[in-house]
């Protein structure tokens, strides 16, 4: 119920409050009337229910896949 | 540059979930006693089972499946007042896909569908507007439910209901609200929760700072964790190592998509339109004061409960007796030890909540059952 899904934004439609998104080869056109912030293409947003809820920071999400690669070198001369 | 598929393969990758494991080991070894996480939300019991992350664990760290799924928290008078509307002739109801299946206490939207009535399951709340619009000479109800994630979505379509004057649309609402369910779970002597994972879309919306009072009500540590089985092992570790370092702290692993204070448009489009209902009553945890939602009176007009108050039953349902979900939301149990767990009760016909919807406990370990004895 609360699943949503990261999906990437290819076209702008301001003047009907949506976007549409591409979820991985499948586009949808979403409503964004719930976000405040400026949208642009190839922004990352989660998507529910037929709406955009928040942009993904992708900085933080690199920064985190990031750190995720420095842990397994790390871990990698132990096992 | 980050690409769309490593938001998720990168967050589903095999080598991090096998180094986080270990790392949660080394955490583990150092605590006193056991490491009992309550996942709030279904969509994490779905993570866990899916990928079978509770083998990869100590011993010392267990489960108790939460109440975070908003089909399976559904009185059945709920569901019977959704039936005694669609039963009304020129009604059309329109609801999320997973509500039809849901028994209330004569059969089940499904059911009543296939006599002929017109229910509508729909994905997008908007696409409710053209039904409205398409069928003017008819008397629409948009049966609203779902927890915090679900409920801005609800008030965007009551905006634009009152914004196009569409006269003929209604809503029973059944917003419930996260906060209050942990406090109910919590007041309950026997349970024996001392972490919490913390839900990830419901926390998009509203915002990590949610949890603060029960991170200092309770002492235990919440981290807030988005979805992927990478997210999951990573708040777990996080989890283990404020046990370690004895703290409990509230923590947030879904940095890429929550904020502390939540997404502000969407909190406040709620407010605008929906207020505090004093109680609800929830399957399995009984009346909780205070968890629910409700239309505020300058939309009273719009309220499906007072239009159609003289036909909705009023008695309170109780669970089938040898359904145990009630003890299953609560924690007391898990979907295995109720005796009618994949006999009388499967997802192709069943008898209690938690096993209707894909994110309810028991529909979890049927469908991944086996592996996760």
């Amino acid at each position: 119920m609360c699943l949503s899904i990261p999906s990437k934004i290819v076209e702008l439609h301001p003047e009907e409050t949506s976007i549409t998104v591409d979820t991985m080869g499948v586009k949808r056109k979403v409503s964004c009337h719930l976000i405040d912030e400026p949208l642009a293409l190839d922004d990352y947003v989660l998507i529910h229910i037929g709406f955009a809820m928040n942009k993904i920071d992708k900085a933080d999400a690199l920064e985190t896949l990031e750190l995720y690669k420095e842990i397994a070198q790390k871990m990698e001369p132990e096992s | 540059m980050l690409e769309l598929k490593q938001l998720y393969q990168g967050f589903r990758d095999p080598t991090t979930i096998a180094n986080l494991s270990k790392q949660i080991a080394q955490q583990a070894a150092k605590v006193d006693g056991d490491i009992r996480i309550m996942e709030v939300c279904g969509g994490h019991t779905h993570t866990i089972m899916k990928y079978g992350l509770n083998q990869l664990l100590p011993d010392n760290i267990d489960f108790i499946h939460g109440p975070g799924c908003p089909v399976c928290i559904m009185p059945k008078e709920r569901i019977d007042h959704a039936i005694a509307m669609a039963s009304q002739d020129n009604v059309i109801l329109v609801t999320l896909g997973d509500m039809i299946r849901v028994p209330g206490s004569k059969g089940t939207l499904a059911q009543c569908r296939a006599d002929g009535r017109d229910i509508r399951p729909i994905y997008d709340p908007l696409d409710t507007i053209k039904i409205a619009q398409d069928n003017p000479d008819k008397t629409v109800v948009f049966f609203a439910i779902g927890f915090e994630t679900s409920t801005p979505m609800t008030a965007v379509l009551i905006e634009q209901a009152e914004k196009l004057a569409i006269n003929n649309l209604y809503f029973h609402i059944n917003h419930v609200l996260v906060p209050p369910a942990i406090d109910a779970v919590m007041a309950d002597p026997k349970v024996k929760v001392n972490a919490f994972i913390g839900p990830s879309h419901v926390s998009v919306i509203q915002g990590s700072e949610i949890y603060r009072p029960a991170v200092d009500k309770y002492g235990t540590p919440v981290v807030v964790s988005g979805f992927e089985p990478v997210d999951v092992m990573e708040s777990i570790l996080r989890i283990t190592t404020q046990k370690a370092a004895n703290v409990a702290e509230l923590d947030n692993q879904y940095s890429r998509a929550v904020t502390p204070e939540g997404n502000l448009a969407a909190k406040a489009i709620i407010d605008k339109y929906l207020c505090i209902r004093p109680e609800f009553r929830w399957r399995g945890l009984g009346p909780i004061p205070n968890s629910a939602l409700m239309l505020r009176e300058a939309f009273s007009h719009r309220d499906a409960e007072l239009h159609f108050a003289s036909i909705l039953p009023t008695e309170e349902i109780e669970d089938h007796k040898a359904c145990q979900c009630g003890d299953i939301l609560r924690g007391l149990c898990k979907p295995k030890d109720c005796k009618v767990f994949g006999r009388g009760c499967s997802p192709e016909s069943p008898m209690g909540s938690c096993m209707v919807s894909s994110e309810g406990a028991c529909n979890a370990y049927y469908r991944y059952g086996g592996i996760n004895d």
